[in-house]
């Protein structure tokens, strides 16, 4: 699947950090690393961490090849 | 306008959206969102979208960060689509070409393109190292596609003994991150006085300088490299300074800024150069006599265009948000009347992972001559700093305080005055403005006293985007 986090937007928060660690890291304090396109299998988790993003800074490619979830 | 003229009008416009044909020339993120737009403004003719690379779109800032550091692959940043595009997607193809008279795009392959209209979104490339020899030595790099970012994953993975990092840039500097991670020595070496000079200025750059130090990087400023020897096998074995000094590497990392796609635009009578193509804020090219064209529209780093906020100096933004901006504006306004186009008015922003820190930005920084510690700490590398110029705060950069960005943002909105208040409680001791130390004055000398048209700083005549919240 392929996500896409605007690092302008993220402030670090890291709620993607706890729900989908294998994605999303911190380096550092705020510094956000992610797997753009991590395995299928993720999905679920992925959707999580975009749903619960406070700056709503992830955006996740649906199965359908249009945004999907909490994207806008 | 009388109602016949406004339904005929109209009529045009739906039959420009039912059977026109778009060229997007360039295919990574500024040319993907715009195509993404384009069908969600009701555009439904012939959309083309060509790209010298042979990969789908993809995303370049992970690439000098988690894929050299090898947790990424580097074919594994291809953005996601956000939008339905029905495209025929023209990759591994290079546009050579402009023909603005019979509206054709020429391509390497001799195949001609036609549009109704186009939009330029060739972006830039990564300077070469200027010795074509020692550039092609074994070892040498530039660091702008996934190609190149999974030739230098390789090379790190295969332990080198040193790696020279040339220009202490964000890209360089991030690269000598990864390296340190890595547990790899490196050398840095930056012709300025310290890293991140030329866009943060001196100030920000000799606590970057500090950062760098105090991660085991072995930086050297105010020097030049001066050539490149290799071994009788064709790899990188030294290199040699401008004072005196060598260093062995057996891997160099060539990250000297980047050069503007503009070559294939040569003839064309636009108003494309060195410094990019020449644009208003609606994203409409220019001609070469400075007139501004209807069928032609220009965006991401490659496009120049006058903005508000700054003496209505043309700016080149060579920053993601830039390209997913200006994309959805270009789009919007290649289907629009007149009367419908919006602006493209970004407030700047940019961002860099690097020693663990996060470096953030909003504003342009090397339009301010002076700079001002407004919150946090120096010494634990968590801050923010405000720039200003006539007494107005025109940028802000952040390490490891982004969530106060928003702040400074809503200040240079409004060209509020510098000193900003600070908005917390965590302010430092020295909080008297300083010379901001920026290596070249790019700013012209005279500006007028009287501003006759133009941004009036107390009234918010513009309304500007931020993507940062």
């Amino acid at each position: 699947m392929r996500i896409v986090v605007d690092l302008n937007r993220c402030l670090g928060y890291a709620q993607c950090a706890f729900l989908a660690p294998t994605v999303f890291k911190l380096h550092g304090e705020e510094a956000l690393m992610y797997d753009p396109n991590p395995d299928d299998a993720m999905r679920l988790r992925v959707l999580r961490a975009a749903a619960a993003c406070p700056v709503q800074a992830i955006k996740v490619e649906g199965p359908d090849g249009k945004g999907e979830g909490a994207t806008s | 306008m009388n109602a016949s003229t406004k339904a005929k009008i109209a009529d045009l416009v739906e039959s420009f959206k039912t059977t026109g044909r778009i060229v997007i020339v360039g295919a990574s993120l500024a040319g993907l969102r715009a195509a993404e737009a384009l069908r969600k403004e009701g555009f439904r003719g012939h959309l083309t979208v060509i790209g010298d690379e042979p990969h789908e779109p993809y995303d370049r800032p992970p690439l000098s960060k988690q894929v050299l550091k090898g947790w990424v692959a580097a074919d594994h940043t291809k953005l996601p689509r956000l939008e339905t595009v029905d495209a025929e997607w023209r990759l591994g193809v290079a546009a050579v070409g402009l023909d603005r008279p019979n509206r054709l795009v020429r391509l390497a392959s001799g195949e001609q393109v036609p549009f109704d209209r186009l939009l330029i979104a060739t972006g830039t490339r990564a300077r070469q190292w200027p010795n074509p020899k020692e550039a092609a030595l074994d070892g040498v790099f530039t660091i702008r596609t996934s190609d190149d970012a999974a030739r230098i994953q390789r090379a790190l993975a295969a332990r080198p003994e040193r790696v020279l990092v040339i220009g202490a840039g964000f890209i360089g500097s991030e690269a000598a991150s990864v390296c340190r991670e890595l547990g790899l020595a490196v050398t840095v070496a930056e012709r300025g006085p310290a890293p991140l000079v030329g866009a943060l200025g001196g100030v920000i750059g000799a606590i970057a300088a500090d950062m760098q130090r105090d991660h085991g990087v072995d930086l050297r400023t105010g020097v030049g490299v001066t050539s490149l020897d290799g071994d009788a096998k064709g790899r990188v074995r030294r290199a040699h300074f401008s004072d005196g000094n060598m260093v062995e590497a057996d891997v160099v990392l060539v990250s000297l800024g980047s050069i503007r796609n503009t070559e294939w635009l040569e003839g064309s009578g636009l108003a494309a150069g060195f410094w990019g193509v020449g644009c208003d804020a609606g994203c409409r090219a220019f001609d070469i006599n400075g007139v501004v064209t209807d069928s032609i529209f220009v965006v991401g780093d490659i496009a120049r265009f006058p903005h508000v906020l700054y003496e209505y100096q043309f700016l080149t933004l060579e920053h993601w948000d830039n390209a997913v901006l200006g994309a959805e504006v270009a789009a919007h306004n290649m289907v629009s009347l007149e009367a419908d186009r919006w602006p493209h008015l970004p407030l700047p922003a940019f961002w860099s992972g690097q020693f663990g820190v996060n470096i953030k930005s909003v504003g342009v920084c090397p339009f301010g001559k002076e700079i001002v510690f407004t919150q946090g700490s120096i010494k634990k590398r968590r801050f923010a700093a405000a720039y200003g110029h006539r007494g107005r705060i025109v940028a802000a950069v952040t390490f490891n305080h982004g969530k106060w960005l928003q702040y400074y943002a809503a200040q240079i909105e409004r060209s509020a005055p510098f000193p900003p208040p600070p908005p917390g409680y965590d302010r430092p001791r020295k909080t008297k403005p300083i010379a901001a130390a920026f290596p070249d004055s790019r700013v012209p000398t005279s500006l007028p006293d009287v501003v006759l048209t133009g941004h009036d700083p107390t009234e918010r005549g513009a309304e500007f985007r931020s993507s940062i919240g």
